[in-house]
Formats: structure tokens, sequence, C-alpha cells
């Protein structure tokens, strides 16, 4: 039995890295948000330095948020999980090694060309052509380790959250380098391959597949292995699995249209990307409904264990913003939603309640695994954690519903001349109290990162050694 | 789009739909349990183990719905390549059709103040037409003029009786309707850093500050050479080409030093852009008669 933090046969080093790293960059990331919500509210707070403009560093948060804090989650949850459920070490321990020296050199690269000002000004794909090609190895490295990985399991199947580790890396990886394809001028700018109406379908046809592959197939690649293993309990319904992976990749897709509703897109693309968005309600929930349903027997885990608690708390988050996402691509609905902060409330319900919390779960999870303790430093901590969570996305998300609805209504109200009611300045007023209770409640929900990051810090450095020392794997039973 | 795109997109987009649907029924046939089961497939993955648990029937229910009304919407509407849908519908007729709504409920309300000269338009018993103006100054105007109309750096205040190209109605009509484009060249390669400096002297000498004399003086004759052309011998400017009146201390791009030694360094253009496609010759005389009572208070 061994206590060492080398597992004798996985390589837990590069998982070790990456889970800390997302903690680090979560409080990164989020902490620019929260400055970014702040500005919002009192404008004066870029300090008229451009650096810290709002258009500059907006970006630098959801790059940082998605692919810092989420990609580093999946990279550690997703080495960790494989290794695990195919009984195998990964590859190559030099290769996972240059993906995660490589992901971190991106992600640094991003946080000085950003602020700088340097983008492709396409949304969620910011990064310019030299940082591009740096993922793009980096991705291919990714996809070698995971998928030789899983080709030398030891198990005969493969597991479910494996296909959707899968399907998320390699679509990714498409999606990057179509959407990413640019004609360089000079070190940092270049132009984009495409055009017009084109550019903006490849832009949100790769945008909403980032939503869908990277923020949804990954992390219910998560939630298959976390779910059933914190609770101790089986997958609710193979079956269900299947049927919800295979729909679920062949609608995303097609949804990015959605995003363009009353553009120039041409109408049978619009309709397209509704029509395959209302489809996609029912193969998101059935990740939902298989891991909710994967609890039962095991409700009063809930009681004692917080950690089960942000991973079914994040599961009622994502069951709720992949019905809110459909009903809001339906064009009726989106006439009204459509560039309020509704949209933003909505990408925050997916991002802070399921991502963050599936990943916060995740991490917890792993920790004492990783470094061989017993238990998280504290669990009251992690308690306290859930619920500055749980309470900081619900201020977040209601606020956004009450902005979004109010400006929606505000645009479109018109009086009896046919003229606008209310000019811009008037809705963007009205929002300001809604602008403020965002910036608590994400000053909220970054308030308990730093209650994860001294809990995993104390973990990691207590001499406390494992008490109930992590079995071997057992022997493959199929 | 061509017949071959057209039938690549219908084909592969059935194929996606009926693939999943194919799935679905095809999977729910092959369920060994209609209820609740604690009996798994037999697969364990690091202790995971997998129910062979039904899918939900409601979920199975709300799937094939959700596909029932995909394929009613691509029935009725465009979708699948060229066919255009049993409606007909297309977002250029529904424009369309807004449009038309508007003309006819919203053109009678502006036309009635249309007979209305833009004096009469400023008495109290045609209010109503004056806040008509207003509103449609606010959705169309404020952003870059400012809500109460005093406009902002670059963008021209119209409540100070300043005009740039006059404040006649012809004049106000003209700017809304046409669009215009003021250019200020740059006079740097011309007069050196030394001329900039003496010319700012001379600017700040028109309209009364305090200057450097020695300065202005140098600068005169080339103001007189390059500068009086637009703006006038006596600096008071010119209404045809929107050259501002430099004697009056109202800055457009500010009256600092060294915001006026930076326009004529580098030159300014400003642009008001052409309303005529946005608003009819009625909505343009109410606004003008607003625009006009800004500065006569």
């Amino acid at each position: 039995m061994s206590i060492a933090t080398d597992h004798p046969t996985y390589n837990y080093k590069v998982v070790r890295q990456f889970a800390i790293m997302t903690v680090v960059w979560g409080i990164v990331g989020m902490g620019v948000g929260v400055l970014i919500a702040a500005q919002l509210v009192w404008p004066a707070l870029n300090f008229d330095l451009p650096w810290l403009s709002y258009g500059r560093i907006r970006p630098l948060h959801t790059n940082a948020v998605i692919f810092a804090f989420g990609g580093c989650a999946l990279f550690a949850t997703s080495y960790y999980v494989v290794q695990r459920t195919c009984q195998a070490r990964l590859i190559s321990d030099g290769l996972a090694a240059f993906t995660f020296w490589g992901w971190q050199l991106v992600i640094v690269a991003a946080a000085i060309t950003l602020p700088l000002g340097l983008t492709s000004a396409k949304e969620y794909a910011e990064l310019e052509w030299p940082i591009d090609i740096l993922i793009t190895l980096v991705w291919v490295t990714y996809a070698v380790v995971f998928i030789g990985t899983i080709m030398k399991r030891k198990t005969k199947h493969i597991y479910v959250a494996n296909w959707f580790y899968m399907a998320f890396i390699l679509v990714i990886a498409v999606l990057h380098v179509v959407n990413s394809a640019a004609l360089p001028v000079s070190p940092f700018k270049s132009y984009s391959a495409y055009a017009g109406t084109i550019d903006a379908m490849i832009q949100w046809w790769y945008g909403h597949n980032a939503v869908g592959f990277f923020l949804t197939a990954g992390f219910l690649g998560m939630m298959y292995y976390f779910v059933p293993k914190q609770a101790n309990r089986p997958v609710y319904s193979y079956r269900l699995s299947i049927v919800h992976f295979w729909a679920l990749i062949a609608t995303y897709m097609w949804a990015g249209g959605h995003h363009l509703h009353y553009s120039a897109l041409p109408d049978w693309t619009q309709s397209l990307g509704m029509v395959m968005s209302l489809i996609l309600l029912a193969p998101s929930w059935g990740g939902m409904i298989n891991g909710m349903m994967t609890l039962s027997g095991a409700w009063h885990k809930l009681r004692t264990d917080p950690i089960l608690r942000f991973l079914v708390v994040s599961l009622s988050f994502y069951g709720m913003s992949t019905f809110e996402g459909p009903m809001m691509s339906i064009k009726t609905v989106n006439a009204l939603s459509h560039n309020t902060d509704w949209t933003v409330g909505h990408v925050h319900s997916g991002a802070l309640g399921w991502v963050a919390m599936i990943s916060i779960g995740a991490v917890y999870h792993m920790i004492p695994k990783l470094f061989g303790k017993a238990d998280m430093y504290s669990t009251k901590l992690i308690n306290v954690h859930f619920w500055l969570a749980t309470v900081g996305t619900v201020l977040y998300i209601v606020s956004m519903w009450v902005n979004g609805i109010l400006q929606g209504l505000m645009w479109r109200a018109v009086n009896e001349d046919g003229t606008l009611t209310y000019s811009f300045v008037e809705a963007l007023e009205a929002s300001h109290p809604g602008y403020f209770v965002r910036f608590i409640g994400g000053l909220i929900f970054l308030s308990g990162m730093f209650f994860m990051a001294y809990n995993v810090w104390q973990t990691v450095r207590s001499g406390s050694s494992v008490a109930k020392a992590e079995p071997e794997p057992a022997a493959q039973t199929a | 789009m061509s017949a071959f795109w057209s039938a690549w997109v219908t084909v592969i987009t059935l194929a996606v739909i009926f693939g999943c649907t194919w799935l679905l029924f095809a999977t729910r046939r092959s369920q060994p349990h209609q209820e609740l089961t604690e009996e798994t497939v037999g697969h364990s993955f690091d202790g995971i183990e997998e129910l062979d648990n039904p899918m939900p029937k409601w979920w199975f229910q709300m799937f094939v719905a959700t596909v029932i009304f995909g394929l009613g919407y691509l029935l009725l509407y465009p979708g699948l390549g060229n066919f255009a849908g049993l409606l007909g519908w297309t977002s250029t007729k529904q424009w369309q059709e807004e449009m038309a709504y508007a003309e006819e409920n919203y053109a009678p309300i502006f036309a009635q103040y249309a007979s209305l000269s833009i004096d009469e338009l400023q008495l109290s018993e045609n209010a109503a037409g004056l806040r008509i103006g207003q509103r449609l100054y606010a959705n169309n105007c404020s952003l870059c003029h400012g809500t109460a109309g005093t406009g902002a750096y670059g963008f021209p205040n119209l409540t100070n009786n300043d005009w740039l190209y006059g404040g006649d109605e012809t004049a106000i009509k003209h700017s809304i309707t046409q669009g215009r484009m003021g250019a200020m060249p740059g006079w740097l390669p011309v007069l050196g850093e030394e001329g900039i400096r003496d010319m700012t002297h001379y600017v700040l000498k028109l309209s009364g500050r305090e200057h450097d004399a020695g300065s202005a003086d140098r600068a005169e004759p080339q103001y007189q050479a390059l500068c009086a052309a637009c703006h006038m011998p006596d600096g008071t400017g010119m209404y045809a080409l929107g050259a501002p009146n430099l004697t009056n201390d109202i800055w457009l791009y500010g009256g600092e030093f060294g915001q006026i030694a930076h326009t004529l360094r580098v030159g300014r253009s400003g642009v008001m852009p052409s309303f005529r496609h946005l608003l009819t010759d009625d909505q343009i005389h109410l606004i003008t008669a607003y625009v006009t009572s800004l500065s006569r208070d």
C-alpha cells in the first residue's frame, strides 16, 4: 500500500499540476471578472489606463475563466479519469508535461497580449496567430496523450466519461483550426480568412460549440466520473448515456446560427440554428438526468457531504441553463433577449453554476487522493465555499434576468407616434442597480475561491498522511 | 444557393434529425427493463458501474415532441436548402410588412405638422408636435449630440447658436437629410513645429484669449495665406465649408493650447451621417423644429 504521492501506476504529477493551477487561474479569472463588473458600476475604475479598459480586459476575463480555469480543470480531470477508468498510465509523461507547460505558456501569453490590445477580435478566440499555433500544438499533443491512453486501456469498454472527453478534444481541435484560420501580416496582427456574414457564421459556429464541447461535453465527462464516484452509486442508465451522447454531439454542431438571429445570415441558416437548438434540449437534459438519478438511494449523503452538494447543484444549474438556452434560441424570445444582459446571465448560470461548481467539486474530490491525504483539510470550509458559490451565482443570474428583461422591454417600447419611448442611456441608467447586484454576486463567488485556495494549501502541506490509503486498482470485472 | 448545395444542406439536416430519432427508438426498443432496476450492464470502471435502467418516459416524449416541432417548423419556414416553406415567410417580407404598418399608422401623425412652419411649431399650441420632434431627436440624434443637445467632444453643441453649416431651416434640413463631411487638413508638413506653435497663438488671439503677441504676429501672414480661405480673413468661419468660427471661443475639439495645436498639426475630420433613408421628410421637419427650439430660449 503506497502512501507516497507518486502513484505506482498512474501519472499523478501532471494531474496535480493542473489541479493546483485550476484554483490559481480560477482566482485570477474571476478576479478580473469582478473588476470589469465593478467598472460597469463605477466606470472610473479603469483609471484611464488603456491596459485596464473594459474592452481589453473583458476578453482577458473570458479567456482566463474558460481556457485557463476551465481548461486546467478539464486537463486535470481528464488525465485523472482516463488513467483510472482505463487502468492505464498516460502513454507519455513527457508529452503530458508538454501539455501542462505549453498550456500555461498560452495562458501567460494571453494575459500579456490582451491587455496590450493585441487581438484578432473574434470572441472567445481573440488570441493572435502565434499563440493560436501554440494552442494547436498543445491540443494535438493532448489528443495523442488522451486517445493513446485509451487505446492501451486494460478494460474492454471505454467508459462514458471518456467518450465525452474524446468528443470535446477532437471537436475543439477542429473548431480552433477552422475558426482561427487567418492571414498574418506581422507577428502580432492577422486578418481572418473569412469575410462578412461567412466570418460571423464561422465565428458563432466556433463560439457556440466552444460552449457545447468545451463547456458542456468536457464537463459532462467530468460529471460522469465524479458524481457516481463521490456518491458511490452506479450510473443511472447506460442506455440513456448512449442516446444523449450521440444526439448531443450531432445537434450541438448546428446551433451556432441562433447567435445571429435577425441578422444578415440567410433565413434558412437561422431556422436551422433555432430548430437544432430546440432538439438539443432533450440530449442536454439526458446528462442532467443521468447525474441526478445516480443519486437516488444516496440523497441522504447531501446532508453531510458538501462536495456532493457542489456536484448536484452544478447539475441543477446545468439543467436550468440548458432549458433556458433552447428557449432563448426561439426567434420570438430572442427578439427580446438578444444583446441584453439576459444573455450574460444565461452564460454565467452555465459558467458559475455548472462549469465552476462541478470543477470545484471535482478538485475537492481529487486533491486528497492526488497528494496522498485522507480528506480535505476542512470539510467545514468546503461547506462555506459551497454557500458562497451558490449565493453568488443566484445573485448574479437574478440580477441579469431582471436587467435583461428590463432592457429588452425598454428598447422595444414605442410611443403612439412610433418613436422609441426610451433612449439607450435611459435603459442603461435603469440597469445600474442590477450591475451593482451582479458585482456583489461575483465578489461573493470569488471570495469562496479564496477559501478553496486556503483549504487546498492546508491539505497539500499538512503532514498528516493517509489514514485510509487508496486501494490498488481493483481487478477488472468487465 | 445551387441545387447541389441545397440538396447537401437538406440531406445532412434530415440525416441528423432522423439519425438521432432512429437511435432513440432503437435504443428504447431494445431495453430489457421497462421499470427501474438495480441490474447493471456489467461494466465496471474504477469501481463505477452502470445500471440498465430504461430511458425516462417523459424524457423520451419530450425528445419526440421537439423533433416533431422541428420538422413542422422546417415544413412551414425556410430551412431545408432552397425549400421556401409552406408559409412563404421571409425576414425581408416581415420587415416590409412592419414598415408598411408603421407607414400607415404613424405617417399621418407626422403629416399633420408638415404644413406648419418651423416658427409656428415653436408656439405653445403646437407643443405636441415639438414633443414628437424631441422623441425623434432622442431616438436618432442624442447618441452623438447628447440628450439635451449640448453635444460632446467632436460633436457640435446644438443649443448655443453657433452653427458650422448654418442654423436656418434650409441648412439644418440639409445637414440631417444629406449629412455633412467636415475636413480640416493637417498643417505640420507646411508649417513645421515652430509654425504650429505660432499659429496656435494666432488662433488664441482671434478669440481674444491670452497669447504671445510676437508669435501671433509671425503667424498672421501664414494665416491669411493658408487658413483664411476657409476660416475667412477675420476668423469668423464659413457655413459653405463648415469651417468653424474661431473668434467666439467655442471649440469642437477643445480649446486648450495643446488641443488647438493638435488640430493644426494633424487636422480633423467630422462626419454627420445622412438620415434620408431612415427618416421621412415630415419627421425631419419636426426634428428641425425641435433643434431650432434648442437655441431659441
